[in-house]
């Protein structure tokens, strides 16, 4: 049977950098994974671990943080908290049974495009590689 | 406040994979500020439990609700009609909490999802240190605000004892020593001359369990009996 996943992607964008830097991408016809959601945020220091796991709860099959680079945060160490807040995500994920790698965190400056772009890519694919969402395929829905 | 810490997941897991339906309750009060136990912490612990049992391939009712505190009956009130429609009540309570949970649902059982550690204080953020030991006989006037029951490793109340070095105990080189924090505290305080004192044996009796304190003028007034004629 032909394999006709296409993975949803989702993304926790900061406003000042990477959701800039998406925008920017989009500017410059820089082509990245359609499969990526975004979600603009005025700083990914208000992503919660809740938020995380109710990404992969309602279905996500990857979810990635975009915060500005370490020094460079609006609000001086929001995409600190943030990667944090993934780390502790990702143990959890790993204890109820879904691959951590499905998770990420990446620190992109508003005028790098091409990081947005690659990490939208590099997620999706990660997404490919994995396969569904195991809650999708698994067991019964909630 | 008191400080809990939780079970690792696969603990907690254990304890409810094989109930139909179990209402995670949270406190909103000590380990809700200790960030173990709070509404957050519910939703985190909730989302969890949903995931992992929709990949166990089981059905479980995970609820959940947060209540100011568990160790005050009034509280219990605004969820025990929601209690009745689970099996069992996961607390991320203290261990008073808990308990007061198991008495006031009786007959419905009540799981920790905690493991109570101590009393203590925020000394930054995500990181808790111990501070009281609840002794019942408190002598933190005459140790400069330091308790030597509660940092000295051996509970000393007229230390130091031959194993500190440094400012370090010889139980961990990551413990500072009470007695040198009090001596430097007592130092601060131009008040040396205290440690002179030898203080009298502390009363251990009040450690005796399970502890009650009884405040007479908060007891529930009754008519005096008039006495006989």
């Amino acid at each position: 049977m032909e394999n006709t996943f296409e993975p949803k992607v989702v993304a926790f964008c900061c406003h000042y950098c990477a959701y800039s830097a998406a925008d920017l991408a989009g500017s410059m016809r820089l082509e990245y994974s359609p499969n990526v959601r975004i979600v603009r945020l005025m700083c990914t220091g208000k992503v919660d671990t809740l938020h995380l796991l109710k990404a992969f709860e309602d279905g996500a099959d990857a979810v990635f943080v975009a915060g500005c680079e370490e020094g460079s945060c609006h609000f001086q160490e929001g995409n600190l908290f943030a990667r944090q807040k993934v780390i502790e995500a990702k143990k959890l994920l790993k204890e109820v049974g879904i691959e951590p790698e499905r998770l990420e965190m990446y620190h992109i400056a508003a005028s790098n495009s091409v990081l947005f772009a690659k990490a939208a890519d590099e997620m999706t694919e990660r997404a490919h590689k994995l396969g569904p969402n195991p809650l999708k395929t698994q067991g019964k829905s909630i | 406040m008191i400080v809990g810490e939780r079970k690792t997941f696969e603990q907690i897991w254990d304890s409810i994979k094989d109930l139909k339906s179990v209402l995670v309750l949270g406190c909103g009060t000590c380990v809700a500020v200790c960030q173990a136990g709070g509404e957050k912490e519910v939703g985190l612990l909730a989302a969890e439990l949903r995931m992992k049992s929709q990949l166990a391939g089981v059905t479980i009712k995970i609820g959940e609700a947060t209540i100011e505190r568990q160790c005050d009956r009034e509280f219990f009130d605004a969820i025990k009609d929601k209690a009745k429609e689970y099996e069992a009540i996961l607390s991320m309570a203290c261990g008073a909490g808990v308990q007061y949970c198991a008495e006031v649902l009786e007959p419905m059982r009540s799981i920790p999802a905690l493991d109570t550690r101590f009393i203590g204080v925020t000394e930054a953020q995500g990181n808790w240190a111990e501070r009281c030991r609840a002794c019942g006989n408190c002598v933190l006037a005459d140790y400069g605000g330091i308790c030597p029951m509660t940092i000295c490793a051996k509970s000393l109340v007229n230390g130091p004892c031959g194993g500190s070095k440094n400012g370090k105990c010889e139980a961990s080189q990551e413990k500072d020593c009470a007695w040198v924090l009090i001596y430097n505290r007592l130092k601060k305080q131009n008040r040396l001359v205290d440690l002179n004192k030898v203080l009298t044996v502390k009363d251990y009796s009040k450690q005796t369990h399970p502890g009650r304190y009884i405040n007479e003028v908060y007891l529930k007034p009754r008519m005096e009996e008039k006495s006989a004629q």
